[in-house]
Order: C-alpha cells, then sequence, then structure tokens
C-alpha cells in the first residue's frame, strides 16, 4: 500500500476535558490511517471516546495534542474559513439522531448544505442544479415521494436517510457516521447500512462508529477503541 | 439565502417569536401617537407664536420704548428683503369694565389693524374683522367712540361667553388707565393729574392660540396707545417694530441684515437728544423674541423624547429575553448548521436577520395602528367627550382645536430604524452567545 492512498491519517491524538478539579483523558495517543474508498468502522463500549474520535477526524472539535491530516494537509493549520470550508465540502456527517432541521421540508435539509457557502445570487444560479442533485439523492433513498414532508412527519429509518442524503449532497470526499443506526429498530438499520454499504461499493469512504459489533461486521475493517487507544484492528472480509 | 428561508421559518413556527412582534408593535404605536401629537402641539405652538410676533422684532422691554422710530421705519420699509412693517406700543395698564367695581392689570397694545395685519397674524385671529381688518377700531353705532379688540380669554372672564352675537354687537365700554412715562422713565404728568384714562368700547375679539396672551392683552388704536402713554411728544416713540420678511427669505438671514441696519441707524443717531432711548433696544428673530413662551414646550418635547427613549430600551430588553428563549431551544440547528461548515458570523448574520424581520415586522403593525389611531383621534375624542364628557385636552385651558395628526414621515423613519436597531441591539448577545456555541457540545446526547 502507497502512503498516498491514505485520505485520513490521525497521529498521537490526546483528547483531555476538564471536569471540575480534574482533566478526563479520553483519547490517549490514537494512532489511526483510513485508506480512499475504505469502509472503517469504529468499535468501542460507551465512554470509550469513539464520537470524540470521529469529531475530531471530521474538524467539530480540536485534539489537545496530535495531528489529523486530509490528504495530507494538517487539519490543525487550517484557518476558521477554511474549516468550514472542509466540513462543507470534504465531509459529510451523519449523527445518530439524524439531526434535521424541523422547520425545513426533507428537500431543503438535503439541499442545505449546497446553499450555505453561496450568496443569494450564486444561489439564484445554481439552485436547479442543486435541487436536482438533492432530488436524485432523495430518490436513491427510496424516498422521492417525501421531498415535501417535514422530518417529524418520517419515520426514523427515512430521516436517517434524509440525513445521508444531506450528508452526500456536495460529494464528500469522507463520510462519517456516528452511530447511524443506533436510534433504529434492527430491520431499518439494516436498511441504512445497506444504504451505506452500496455508497462505499461505488467508491465513499466511509467511517463509522458503532458500539455493537453485528453492525461494525458490515464494514470492511473494524478497529477497536477501548480505554481511550486503539486496541484492536481488523480486517473484514466481506 | 439559507438564512432568509430559516430567519423567517423561525419567525413563523415560533409562537415566543409573536410576543416580541407584538412588544415591538406596541412601543412602537405608543411612541408613533405620542410623538406625533406632541410634535403637533409643538409645531402648532410655535406656528401660533410666529404669527403673533412676525418674522423679526426690534424692540425694547423698557415701558418707556424708543425714539426715532419712524425714521427705522421709513428705512426698513425701503429695503428689498422686507414685505411689511408694523409699530406698536406695549405698556400696562388698569382696565375697568363699566359698571363694575374691579380694576384689572392688562398688557396693552397699541397697533394699526392694517400695518399690523401685513406684518403679523394679528388680522386672522379677529373674530368679526377677519375680512376687512381697516374697521377692527370702529363703532358701527358712532365714528366718535374709539374700540379696543380684547384676547378671547379675556372676553371670557368679563362676560362669560367665548363668542358674542356678531348681529347684535354689544356696546361694552371698558375704561383703560396708564401712567405716561417721559423719554426718561418720569412720570409725565405730576399732580393729581398724573393718570391718562380713555373710556374704549369692544370692537372684536382676537384668538391668537396663546392663551397668556388672549388672557392679558387688550389692543388699542396707536395713535390712542401712544397718547395714553405719553409717547406722543414731538419726538414720538414705539415699544418695537414687527417686521415680515419677503415669503422668499431665510428668517435668521433677514434678522442679521436688520442688525447691521440697526447698527448704522444707531450710529447715525447717536448725536440726537433721545439717542439714550435706543440703548435697550435689540433686533430678535420671533423664535428668540418668544422664547420664554416656547421653551418650557420643547424642554416638555425633550423629556418625552427621553421618556421614549426608555421605552425604547425596554424593547431591547423584550426582544434580548425572547431571544435568549429561541436560542437557547435551537442551539441544536446551530450545531447542525455548524457541521455543515456554516460559520460563526453567519450564525450571527442569520439571528440578525432573524431580528430584523421581528423589528421590521414589529415597527409595521405598529406604524399602521398608530396611523389608523392618529386618523380616528379626534372622531375618538369627541365620541368620548360627546358619551362620557371625557377630553384629553380641556379646550377652555389649552388653546387647541383639533388634536395634531398629521404624521411627519421624518419622525416615522427615525423611529422605525430605533425599532429595528432596537431589536437587532436585544438579539446580539444572544447571536453572539450561539456563534459561540461549539457544535460537539449541542450535538451530544445529552442535549437533545
Amino acid at each position: 500500500m502507497s502512503k498516498d492512498d491514505f485520505i485520513l491519517k490521525a497521529e498521537g491524538l490526546h483528547k483531555s476535558y476538564r471536569m471540575g478539579a480534574t482533566d478526563v483523558r479520553v483519547l490517549k495517543g490514537v494512532n489511526l490511517n483510513i485508506k480512499k474508498g475504505e469502509f472503517v468502522a469504529i468499535i468501542g463500549a460507551s465512554g470509550s471516546g469513539k464520537s470524540t474520535l470521529l469529531h475530531i477526524l471530521g474538524a467539530l472539535d480540536k485534539p489537545t495534542s496530535g495531528v489529523v491530516t486530509f490528504e495530507k494537509r494538517d487539519l490543525s493549520r487550517f484557518r476558521a474559513g477554511e474549516l468550514n470550508r472542509f466540513r462543507n465540502r470534504m465531509v459529510g456527517f451523519v449523527f445518530q439522531f439524524y439531526h434535521l432541521l424541523d422547520e425545513l421540508s426533507v428537500l431543503e435539509n438535503v439541499f442545505l448544505p449546497a446553499m450555505t457557502d453561496k450568496s443569494i445570487i450564486s444561489w439564484f444560479a445554481c439552485r436547479r442544479q442543486a435541487k436536482n442533485r438533492a432530488k436524485e439523492l432523495l430518490a436513491q433513498m427510496g424516498l422521492a415521494e417525501r421531498i415535501k414532508h417535514k422530518p417529524y412527519q418520517l419515520s426514523g429509518g427515512e430521516r436517517q436517510r434524509v440525513a445521508i442524503g444531506r450528508a452526500l449532497m456536495n460529494e464528500p470526499r469522507l463520510l462519517l457516521a456516528d452511530e447511524p443506526t443506533g436510534n433504529l429498530d434492527s430491520a431499518t438499520g439494516n436498511g441504512i447500512l445497506d444504504v451505506l454499504e452500496k455508497l462505499n461499493r461505488a467508491g465513499q469512504t466511509i467511517v463509522m462508529v458503532t458500539h455493537d459489533e453485528r453492525i461494525a461486521q458490515r464494514a470492511g475493517r473494524t478497529v477497536t477503541l477501548a480505554d481511550g487507544k486503539i486496541e484492536h484492528k481488523n480486517s473484514n472480509n466481506l | 439565502m439559507y438564512k432568509i428561508i430559516l430567519a423567517t421559518r423561525y419567525l413563523l413556527k415560533r409562537r415566543i417569536t409573536y410576543f416580541a412582534v407584538l412588544a415591538v408593535a406596541l412601543c412602537v404605536f405608543i411612541v408613533v401617537v405620542v410623538m406625533t401629537v406632541m410634535a403637533g402641539l409643538v409645531n402648532e405652538f410655535k406656528e401660533k407664536n410666529h404669527s403673533f410676533a412676525g418674522d423679526c422684532v426690534v424692540g425694547t422691554e423698557s415701558l418707556v420704548g424708543f425714539a426715532y422710530y419712524e425714521d427705522f421705519v421709513k428705512l426698513i420699509e425701503q429695503q428689498d428683503f422686507v414685505e411689511a412693517v408694523s409699530p406698536a406700543i406695549k405698556s400696562f395698564a388698569l382696565k375697568r369694565r363699566r359698571g363694575s367695581e374691579q380694576d384689572d392689570v392688562v398688557e396693552i397694545m397699541g397697533i394699526d389693524p392694517v400695518r399690523h395685519s401685513q406684518a403679523t397674524g394679528f388680522g386672522d385671529t379677529l373674530y368679526y374683522h377677519k375680512d376687512d381688518v381697516s374697521g377692527t377700531f370702529e363703532i358701527a353705532s358712532d365714528a366718535n367712540l374709539a374700540g379696543c379688540v380684547l384676547g378671547d380669554f379675556m372676553l371670557l372672564q368679563d362676560t362669560n361667553s367665548r363668542y358674542l352675537s356678531e348681529t347684535s354687537l354689544p356696546r361694552i365700554p371698558y375704561s383703560i388707565s396708564c401712567f405716561p412715562l417721559t423719554a426718561r422713565g418720569a412720570l409725565a404728568q405730576a399732580g393729581t393729574d398724573m393718570v391718562n384714562t380713555k373710556t374704549f368700547y369692544f370692537s372684536d375679539q382676537s384668538s391668537t392660540g396663546l392663551p397668556r396672551v388672549d388672557g392679558s392683552i387688550i389692543y388699542l388704536p396707536f395713535e390712542e396707545a401712544q397718547l395714553l402713554c405719553g409717547m406722543a411728544g414731538s419726538t414720538k416713540r414705539a415699544s418695537r417694530l414687527h417686521i415680515r420678511f419677503k415669503p422668499d427669505g431665510k428668517i435668521e438671514a433677514g434678522c442679521e441684515k436688520v442688525r447691521s441696519l440697526w447698527q448704522k441707524f444707531r450710529q447715525d443717531k447717536a448725536g440726537e437728544i433721545q439717542a439714550y432711548s435706543l440703548d435697550t433696544v435689540t433686533v430678535q428673530s420671533w423664535k428668540q423674541y418668544r422664547r420664554a413662551s416656547i421653551a418650557p414646550m420643547e424642554n416638555e418635547q425633550t423629556e418625552m423624547s427621553v421618556m421614549f427613549g426608555f421605552v425604547g430600551i425596554t424593547t431591547v430588553f423584550i426582544v434580548l429575553v425572547v431571544f435568549y428563549m429561541i436560542i437557547s431551544h435551537k442551539s441544536k440547528d446551530i450545531g447542525i448548521l455548524k457541521s455543515i461548515g456554516v460559520s460563526n458570523i453567519n450564525i450571527i448574520e442569520l439571528f440578525s436577520e432573524y431580528a430584523f424581520m421581528v423589528g421590521i415586522l414589529g415597527s409595521g403593525f405598529g406604524l399602521l395602528a398608530g396611523w389608523v389611531f392618529l386618523l380616528k383621534i379626534n372622531p375618538i375624542e369627541d365620541w368620548l367627550f360627546e358619551h362620557f364628557g371625557f377630553q384629553l385636552w380641556d379646550r377652555t385651558i389649552y388653546a387647541i382645536g383639533d388634536i395634531p395628526n398629521q404624521v411627519e414621515f421624518k419622525i416615522l423613519a427615525i423611529i422605525v430604524v430605533s425599532a429595528i436597531a432596537a431589536c437587532l441591539a436585544g438579539a446580539l448577545i444572544p447571536s453572539l452567545q450561539a456563534a459561540r456555541q461549539k457544535p460537539v457540545e449541542t450535538l451530544q446526547v445529552g442535549q437533545l
């Protein structure tokens, strides 16, 4: 494997929080490499620091020490505007609780990332294209009939598929999923995992956090996080 | 674009926003109504003072008046910026209505009604001679009798009637007594006959709309007043000159020209016998001349503006509280937006646009309600008076007709801009707080 194949590298990541008088060390020197087109599951018990790691990888949080490089660029050197563009263009987040905006329709939720970096004029210039892309994504997710609905009118599985659509809107290089099936029943969760597998087969790089080993088995590689450290790495045979 | 969409949706979906809009609307409504009425009253009051004094007044507060006024009148009348000049006598006298045992102290003002109507708004204040001021002091039944014009408040006190019948104008005699003074201020007539007294007959009433003027002034023919006050000697004297400028000229510039002319006139008259009487003469614009009357009203307006400044501050706090509540409920949305790359500044802009909409809607509703209320304020007051005997302003005390309801667009613009600024100021701290929120904290399971 060539060194250049890594889309994301984490080296010596430490993260600690101050809770009252004590420092809580969540990550204690995590090293992790993600190759382009990989589907990696990070598994760990509740409180093991897997969500914290995911947030740091997606630049939603900063490590106390250590380096995260995305396509050879050190995220800690990014300015605020570059970080915003990184979150908007390079990564897509899928959360356990979907995190859709209740005031917007399903379609608006999906094309929201395409709007955020555009002025009114430039948005009017490309809105048709963006709406078509959002409709395409929703059709792929089996939600073509639900575009005008509000999130609260959808089931949990449907909401999560909308969230995946939103994460994919700007064609990110990396999809980060934090317990994407954690709030769903097993059948619906499997449906979501099918979607992620399909995306991965199409070339999408995915990092997924879960506490469930059976779900982790659906990924190409599993990484176990325990006590703030990577404990075990395993290639799953898909 | 998403900021406008989200701000609009927040506005429509969050009921608590309606309270913010209502609070802004109520504040704007109150301020529009009170400031419009107050500004109307002040402007009306100023206009009445302007009408009473003319554009410029050259005169002295001394009861002996000043000499050589006729020469200065001739000089002024030759100026191309001057429309009209009216000399006037001002003094104090005792007034007694025939049949009454009571003497009242009044201010007498000797004028030529035609000239005075050209230089001031005197003609328009008359009740019977508005259309033909030349006969103001004439008594129809006897051309030898001298007439006098009473302020309508004075007439009300004398006759308990606001207006007398024009067809049967009663012959009401008043004896007016003055102490004639020399140019040096000494009593002009020594001994027992030191008071000049003459009988005048009521010939008209004047209503300037200035209660103090209408309650204390009695107008007499100029020459008669000059005789009564001892100013009609070989060197005649007058108390002041009322000047009206041509309509296209600015009043302050006109007053400045009159000041220059007066300075030169004084120098020219320096060697004359009664030149000392010119020392106390001042040239004032109508605003300076009526400053003592106008200043309290302007102070009242300033106090009202300050009070309503506090209303504005209250609006800021209402909006702050409402936005604080809204933003604390929207922390998840802020986390979501940040996770898709929205910057801190965009978060501030989003909530500022939201506040702007609250300001626009609130001030829009407030303006509309205020405008409709002002349109109907007089019918509403009439209805209240008819049914409950209630009047906002007692017309026997306040010399106003209708309640002023002319909306000034400048005031409206200031109120709207202030309301929007108050909303933006109120939303600023919560918006900054929202922008500082960390997405990982707001999106945590425990935050849901």
